[in-house]
């Protein structure tokens, strides 16, 4: 056992790469839940970014196409989960298990030729000189550009969703639905974009895990990403900056795992790989002892059924 | 334009028609997938759903439809039991995992002792595997108010990774020349869970299956604890207002489902499966949930729904050899028929109408 | 007369098995406080609707300063002038004040100028608010300046108001009342729905009656009596709840000091209440919704557990007890909310009759439950209390509010309460329906059951009760007789003017 093999430095580093995919996924479903949505689908649409991601940049060879057709078959997949919860007014539970359920069984069918197939490399944010500076240049200044675009995101969700007229319409459509038809706006075109937002943001971080993270594909990849980012988006209480702190933390910890896995620590490699899991219920229940705080920020038409009658 | 227009009391015609007809449009709907990956649709139908039960080698496979579907079942009628009330176990994978372990390990721990007593110790040790199990989301949610589809999907994880250990480590076969995965049950005749009659395919597990339809449906159709589950389900607050504790419909509905689980994995290891292995578990804890919904919930159609899961299954893999469809097309084929059926179950609660363009709908 | 601002010419608007609106035709002149006066499904809120572009008419036209008027969506109507404030469903409770309006703006100015305009217009209409207070926080008065000032900053030329006083106390009331005189002043119309007769004398010059969906007069109301008028909206003579006499006996059932802390983000608490029922008594308990009404009745019914000694019925604890445990002590309770908490909405009336009656009328044995006893009970309160419907089988959401609500009051008073709690059990119901429960309560009591009436409604608090008390904020005031009392006095109890008690 070598703990010293583990270089503070590069635990954050490579922390940042690793929580990436679940950041991505998470604040895209933040918006979805934020609209009453609650789309548990997370980890089909993750998974089907991350395999129709990784044939279009294989086939393309550019990685920018990858990603862009892992939003669009993330999205195009949330299109199910919208059509069928918001005019066929399905049971988003069920209907958010189903598409995880299918998207699982239709990647592993397109993914089936892909198997063991390395992706052309993306680009990585190459700023030689800052990017030398000792600490702070491995943490802030040479990860791939997927990184930065979901800080990006998250700071934009954070300015969209507390400054702007569409983001005070979402809010208010996920708060009450009624009351936003009554003011008529149109609460099931609202919650559409919404989750097909949700969807693109999952499709994206199925990439990034496809590409840049592992980057490889294998079935069942995402191993339980999605479901975390749901729990995460628990965790933040509905907060796009406690998203960003959840995913971090998230990904500290996946890191930490696996380099006391490298280093050769003598606990059983399963029990480590159990730990994020774990650390994910342990946060969840820290979270849900006290929940009067968090109750405030959660949208109070969550998961409920909009029929506009008389 | 089209516009729904809410039933003032749920169609009954309805809800037995939907189901039959999501079977029809995913017949379509897989055929439309199976025509896009190369292969000719009609025989890729007609090999899952016929050829299992009436071809040359049906005598093959028609047990093979008890055995596959006797897990799903018993599973299905747990989980629907919670789904009823609002109470969601995704994590049945998990429960189903650990009973298997608990039941295993109960014989493991025995070896090579043979006794009429051991096989129904692990019966009990099997289903009180899967409800401690499901029984931590349960505590966690009464306690907490923690989100039981999270924390119970979670430990389907941790359950992978316990069974990994397990095969590795502590179960590992002494015997079995270093290769991960536990002694097989089928030699321990203590310990086998053997087919009743010979070519069957019914072991105790399809028994308990059966017992579990029939339970299930006095249970909802004339016990108060039925009656309080399904009151759950419709409104909260009447449920409530009727006096029903949702803290021990919570324990009790997940208790139910994880033990049921439990058994099914139990089942498994000491019959069909025969050891602990890293791959032991093939998703019949999931796939349960679409059997679920697809027998829209009622035990008697959960029957149904189960040995049709079972047939895709079967048809699956006859058609994974023989037209070399891939094994996850079966996957993405009962995804879709869950879909299907969401999209027409809107039909029993609501009428379509042609309108004259409602403001907006 | 002045000029004409609304014309509304052969309105009709048909639902499935309904009529919603028939043929209805009248003007609105502009600056005047034009009353819509109808019991409930008479087609007042189908009638708004359609004004505000919620729903498109069949037939018919109508007409905004002679021009043609068509709104597709409610955005078409505010760009002509027409606002609208709800009696429902259009605040939002997690967003803060200025948020609110601003949702109900076309163009809301940046959030300080909106602001400042907010707190401009509160203060020249006498409407005090703070634009940065939760609206979850806010009293029920409060949140309806919030939709007041909402609809003030867009200058409406017409504004509709929906049940304005149901949630105000009566001081509430006459503030409101200056409010929409000033308003008038400046030259704006008022299109006032309420089936409150008296209220309407007061502040209208004209009424347009509506029942069934037809327009029945349009008349100036300060020349009708009240009865006129009520006899124009029921169409027919009315039926007034016959009292018997009761001289009140013993106490059977002593609150005291029950205190219980918010339940939810937005709940009320309640602080200290006690109060003495007696047998054959009704008590009224009267407040504006939020008050606590709610959460009271739940630790009655026993959904939510007190401290054993804090409720007693003739000396025995059971503050403690779960719902089941007090029925079979004989305390019922019938919930505001028919749907969704009297009333399971899906399930059959044979289901509903189980959901409360297990218990008393032993339709389970060991567990085990008597379907055909069920039924024969839901068939006999759906005989004894002339609830309309195909039979038990049909489910509760397929009946009308009013039959929903008899089935809900007849389901309990069949049991034979010794206490029986209602809540609202007339909001929403017909007027015949009305009067059919409220004498259902009073028989009740005259056979020696203790009742309690929480209720919004002070007329039917005044025709009912003998005693009556104040919810206010989470406290009751001390229980008064009902006769002494003037409505001053009231208003001023409901107003919480002896909270301490």
């Amino acid at each position: 056992m070598d703990l010293s093999a583990i270089s503070p430095t590069l635990l954050v580093a490579s922390l940042m790469v690793a929580a990436t995919p679940i950041l991505l996924a998470a604040i895209g479903e933040l918006v979805v839940e934020k609209s009453g949505v609650l789309n548990l689908g997370v980890e089909g649409m993750m998974i089907m970014g991350a395999i129709s991601g990784f044939a279009a940049a294989v086939l393309t060879g550019s990685p920018m196409v990858g990603f862009l057709c892992a939003a669009l078959g993330g999205a195009a997949l949330s299109m199910i989960f919208a059509i069928l919860t918001q005019y066929f007014l399905s049971n988003q539970v069920a209907t958010g298990l189903a598409l995880t359920l299918f998207g699982l069984g239709l990647s592993a069918m397109l993914g089936q030729s892909y198997v063991g197939i390395k992706p052309p490399v993306s680009a990585k944010l190459e700023l030689s000189l800052i990017s030398d500076i000792p600490v702070m240049g491995p943490i802030l200044f040479s990860h791939d550009f997927t990184v930065y675009a979901a800080l990006a995101l998250v700071a934009g969700v954070w300015w969209f969703l507390k400054y702007t007229r569409g983001g005070l319409i979402l809010r208010a459509v996920g708060e009450s639905h009624d009351a936003a038809h009554a003011l008529g706006y149109k609460v099931v075109r609202v919650r559409i974009l919404a989750i097909m937002f949700g969807g693109a943001c999952a499709g994206l971080g199925g990439a990034a895990l496809s590409l840049v993270r592992v980057p490889q594909w294998t079935e069942g990849m995402t191993a339980g990403s999605g479901w975390i980012a749901l729990a995460i988006v628990v965790f933040a209480s509905w907060k796009p900056a406690r998203v960003l702190l959840g995913a971090y933390l998230f990904g500290g910890v996946a890191v930490l795992q696996l380099n006391l896995q490298a280093a050769g620590v003598s606990i059983p490699v399963e029990y480590l790989s159990m730990s994020p899991y774990l650390i994910t219920i342990i946060v969840l229940v820290v979270m849900s002892a006290n929940r009067s705080k968090s109750a405030l920020n959660a949208p109070a038409a969550l998961g409920r059924v909009f029929h506009a009658s008389r | 334009m089209l516009r729904l227009e809410k039933r003032p009391n749920p169609s009954k015609i309805w809800g037995y028609l939907a189901p039959v007809l999501a079977v029809i449009a995913t017949m379509i709907g897989g055929g439309v997938m199976f025509a896009l990956l190369g292969k000719d649709p009609f025989e890729a139908i007609r090999i899952i759903f016929y050829d299992p039960l009436f071809s040359e080698f049906a005598w093959y496979y028609r047990p093979q439809l008890l055995i596959k579907g006797a897990p799903l079942i018993l599973i299905a009628i747990g989980l629907s039991m919670g789904f009823r009330a609002g109470i969601w176990n995704i994590g049945a994978e998990g429960q189903y995992i650990i009973g298997a372990i608990c039941g295993a390990g109960a014989a493991l721990a025995v070896y090579p002792l043979e006794s009429a007593l051991i096989f129904p110790v692990m019966i009990l040790c099997g289903a009180i595997g899967g409800f401690a199990w499901a029984m931590i989301p349960a505590i966690l949610k009464t306690k907490f108010g923690t989100n039981e589809i999270l924390v119970s999907l979670m430990l389907v994880y941790v359950a992978e990774q316990l069974l990994a250990s397990m095969s590795l480590g502590l179960m590992k076969n002494p015997e079995g020349f270093g290769f991960p995965g536990s002694r097989n049950l089928q030699h321990y005749a203590s310990a086998h869970n053997a087919e009743l009659w010979v070519g069957s395919g019914i072991h105790l597990g399809v028994v308990f299956a059966l017992i579990a339809v029939i339970f299930g449906y006095i249970m909802l159709a004339r016990h108060q604890m039925g009656f309080h589950i399904r009151l759950m389900g419709e409104s909260p607050k009447a449920a409530r207002f009727a006096g029903v504790n949702p803290n021990k419909l919570v324990i009790y509905c997940l208790g139910f489902s994880g033990a049921l689980a439990g058994l099914a994995g139990m089942f498994e290891v000491a019959g069909p499966s025969g050891q602990i292995s890293i791959d032991f578990n093939v998703g019949y804890g999931f796939t349960a949930i679409i059997v679920a919904f697809l027998g829209r919930l009622n035990p008697f159609g959960i029957m149904l729904a189960g040995l049709l899961m079972a047939l895709t299954y079967i048809g699956g893999e006859i058609a994974q050899s023989s037209l070399g469809l891939p094994s996850a097309a079966i996957q993405a084929f009962q995804g879709m028929l869950l879909f299907f059926l969401l999209a027409l179950d809107m039909l029993t609660n609501f009428k379509i109408k042609l309108a004259n363009a409602e403001v907006r709908t | 007369m002045s000029k004409t601002l609304l014309h509304l010419n052969g309105l009709t608007k048909t639902y499935p098995g309904v009529i919603a609106n028939d043929d209805v035709s009248f003007d609105i002149a502009a600056g005047e406080i034009h009353a819509l006066l109808g019991e409930n499904g008479a087609g007042k809120s189908t009638l708004v609707k359609m004004i505000y572009g919620l729903v498109r008419p069949d037939h018919g036209t109508m007409q905004m300063e002679g021009v043609s008027f068509v709104p597709a969506e409610p955005r078409a109507a505010r760009a002509v002038g027409v606002a609208m404030v709800f009696q429902h469903f259009s605040l939002f409770e997690a967003l803060s004040v200025a948020e609110n309006i601003a949702l109900g703006m076309e163009n809301p100015p940046k959030a300080n100028a909106l602001s400042a305009r907010i707190t401009e217009v509160s203060q020249s209409y006498g409407l005090p608010l703070d634009p940065e207070r939760l609206v979850g926080d806010l009293s029920a008065g409060e949140r309806q300046r919030v939709e007041i000032i909402r609809c003030l900053l867009q200058e409406p030329k017409l504004l509709i108001m929906d049940e304005p006083t149901s949630v105000l106390t009566p001081q509430e009331v006459t503030t409101l009342f200056t409010t929409l005189r000033k308003l008038k002043d400046e030259g704006t119309s008022i299109l006032y729905i309420s089936h409150k007769l008296e209220e309407i004398r007061a502040l209208c010059e004209t009424a347009t009656i509506l029942r069934g969906g037809k327009k029945v007069a349009t008349c100036d109301p300060r020349e009708k009596s009240a009865r006129d008028l009520a006899e124009m909206m029921v169409g027919g003579k009315l039926n007034l709840a016959e009292s018997k006499e009761t001289t009140l006996g013993e106490v059977v059932l002593e609150i005291s000091d029950l205190s219980l802390p918010p339940q939810s983000a937005f709940g009320t608490s309640l602080r200290n209440i006690s109060l003495r029922l007696h047998r054959g008594e009704i008590l009224g308990i009267g407040g504006v919704a939020g008050n606590g009404q709610d959460e009271l009745l739940a630790c009655m019914s026993g959904e939510v557990i007190t401290t054993a000694e804090a409720i007693q019925l003739n000396g025995l604890s059971l503050g403690h007890m779960s719902p089941n445990e007090r029925r079979t002590l004989g305390v019922l309770a019938a919930p505001e909310e028919r749907l969704g908490h009297a009333a399971a909405p899906d399930m059959s009336l044979t289901e509903n009759a189980m959901l409360t009656a297990m218990t008393r009328k032993s339709l389970s044995k060991s567990g085990f439950l008597d379907w055909p006893r069920a039924k024969d009970f839901a068939e006999q309160v759906i005989k004894k209390f002339d609830v309309r419907t195909p039979g038990p089988q049909s489910a509760a959401r397929s009946l009308s509010g009013g039959n929903l609500q008899k089935f809900v009051i007849g389901r309990e008073v069949l049991q034979d309460p010794s206490v029986l709690i209602v809540n609202q059990p007339t909001w929403g119901v017909d007027a015949a329906a009305a009067a059919d429960i409220r004498q259902a309560l009073l028989d009740l009591a005259a056979k020696g059951a203790s009742v309690i009436v929480i209720s919004q409604d002070l007329d039917e608090l005044m025709e009912i009760s003998t005693s009556f008390a104040a919810l206010n904020a989470g406290r009751l005031s001390a229980a008064r007789p009902m006769a002494e009392l003037s409505l001053d006095e009231i208003g001023l109890l409901l107003g919480g003017a002896d909270a301490a008690a």
